[in-house]
């Protein structure tokens, strides 16, 4: 062990406002969260695949029905993403919770912010892999028929795994444990993914969880998604959707930067 | 004080000594129903080791906490350097370690180090000076022969100077270690306490670390006993001993146990739960 060394004293310019965002802290954040995920390419391949399969057997599944597979195949574009997103981040925060890095971290020099946007890019880039892998396997491989352009659909995924991320990173404050964590799954995602308009135009249903629906992120996702496979430019109604699942991000992001906290019992 | 770079600093109470490292006063933290922390007072000087000693769930590590800020609850009086605990600004300038290794098993040991430097010094122009820190904090901790080992395929030992390594990083002038050499064979504990002493040495630092093990005591220029949520007493080993007429510090730990105990059952018969807890130390 060698005793003799003498560190240099901290650079004072190491330390800005820990409150403002800081780019590099952002983007070694997101660097640190790949490399953590390259140690472990069974989870890459799980998250990147799984899609992939999916779609391929649902192609097979309405194999007699084609225009059902256009429907059902372009929302669930959208919402892979979001439960992909959801799980990894929920598990990744709560590791980062329970193993004290997290505690670590808020004692050093790093913005709540910084950490939010690092996790959100590193996700965000694994998101634009899965979505473009996913994206074009439907639409050249399984011949899935959308009027629209292919971009519109890969920015609705992309939004859709943002708020995939914020979500998992919300929850993950709720959890005590990965058990708790992975059982949000069910009790945030299902409900969405029932009342989203898969399973029937949302006009159809009970007035009440309609109303609901109208309320509820992945409903607009989905909504965006058919309008892209409906129309051949982009719809005021697209932007619509586009901007409501791009805020409920945000908005979720900040709450979940609330639950960050630097002093805890 | 002479400025001496080198040496033990041993002197105290001198009027020209520069203001304590960590200064507390009515420090009290509640924790749940329970108070971890009765309105303790203590100041830990600069350039010198503090031990913190007590028995498992004393509030050691609560005081840690409270020290570095992410504890809540704390009211009373507790400045870092000079300025409130917790405040922005001593977050680059104080280093902790908490009692379980807090590190990412899931990257190498440089890689881990690498990210923690990036938060302290971030900045492109940087990449060189925190690239020598890395390696120094590594080579510091015994581990440079492992640097491309995963943090999960380590040892206990292994993993938690890792995490020594990143309270190293960038040579904070307060350093906060919560049990630092719990599990390690004697010949590495012999190795840490040889880096702290030359730590707190060459550059200044000042070092507070807690350790339920009470021979690691004498290797402290200060010692913080507590017990049960108040410290017994705040003075240098030699002193202790001397004090309590004991051999060791552990028998000059007991001595002030059984003094407090006593005391505290006097106060109960005296009046009948009227202030039960007394200051008894001093």
């Amino acid at each position: 062990m060698t005793t003799t060394s003498t560190h240099p004293a901290r650079p004072a310019a190491a330390a800005p406002s820990p409150t403002a965002i800081s780019a590099s802290r952002t983007l070694a954040t997101a660097a640190r969260v790949l490399r953590q995920l390259r140690h472990d390419p069974r989870s890459i391949a799980l998250m990147i695949l799984v899609p992939c399969v999916m779609l391929f057997l649902l192609r097979y599944v309405f194999d007699g029905s084609p225009g059902t597979f256009d429907a059902i195949g372009a929302s669930l574009l959208g919402i892979f993403p979001l439960i992909t997103m959801f799980l990894v981040t929920s598990i990744a925060t709560l590791r980062e919770r329970t193993s004290g890095t997290l505690e670590r971290l808020l004692a050093m020099p790093l913005g709540k912010a910084d950490l939010i946007a690092g996790y959100a890019l590193a996700f965000g880039t694994l998101a634009i892999v899965q979505s473009a892998l996913a994206t074009g396997l439907a639409l050249w491989v399984l011949g899935l028929d959308v009027t629209g352009s292919p971009w519109l659909l890969l920015l609705v995924a992309l939004l859709d795994a943002l708020l995939g991320t914020a979500l998992g990173l919300f929850v993950s404050a709720f959890a005590a444990s990965e058990f708790q964590a992975v059982q949000f799954m069910p009790a945030v995602i299902f409900p969405q993914l029932l009342l989203c308009g898969l399973f029937t135009d949302r006009s159809n249903m009970h007035p009440v969880l309609e109303g609901i629906s109208n309320v509820l992120p992945m409903s607009y996702a989905v909504d965006g998604m058919n309008e892209v496979l409906r129309h051949t430019d982009m719809t005021a109604n697209f932007v619509r959707d586009a901007l409501v699942v791009a805020g409920c991000a945000l908005l979720v992001l900040s709450l979940g930067a609330a639950t960050l906290r630097r002093r805890t019992a | 004080m002479m400025n001496f770079a080198s040496g033990p600093p041993v002197r105290e109470g001198t009027p020209t000594e520069p203001p304590p490292a960590i200064k507390a006063a009515a420090l009290t933290v509640v924790r749940g129903p329970r108070i971890v922390l009765r309105s303790v007072d203590f100041a830990v000087p600069r350039g010198q080791i503090t031990g913190l000693l007590g028995p498992s769930g004393c509030g050691k590590s609560t005081l840690m906490r409270a020290v570095v800020g992410t504890q809540a609850k704390v009211t009373g009086t507790l400045d870092v350097l000079g300025r409130p605990a917790g405040d922005p600004s001593l977050r680059s300038r104080v280093g902790y370690v908490t009692q379980a290794p807090s590190v990412y098993d899931d990257l190498t040991i440089r890689q881990n180090l690498e990210y923690f430097a990036a938060v302290l010094d971030p900045g492109r122009a940087a990449a060189d000076r925190r690239h020598e820190h890395v390696t120094r904090a590594i080579a510091d901790v015994d581990l440079t022969s492992h640097s491309d080992a995963l943090a999960g395929n380590l040892s206990g030992g292994q993993r938690s100077r890792v995490s020594l390594a990143v309270a190293l990083l960038g040579a904070p002038e307060l350093l906060v270690l919560d049990e630092p050499t719990v599990g390690l064979d004697p010949v590495l504990r012999r190795d840490l306490w040889d880096l702290f002493h030359s730590i707190a040495a060459e550059r200044g630092a000042t070092i507070l670390v807690s350790s339920h093990v009470m021979d690691e005591a004498e290797r402290c220029h200060r010692l913080l006993l507590m017990r049960e949520g108040e410290i017994l007493a705040d003075d240098t080993p030699d002193a202790l001993r001397e004090r309590t007429h004991s051999e060791t510090v552990e028998a000059a730990f007991l001595h002030l146990v059984d003094e407090a105990v006593e005391a505290a059952a006097a106060d109960a018969g005296a009046d009948t739960r009227g202030n039960a807890r007394k200051e008894t130390a001093r």
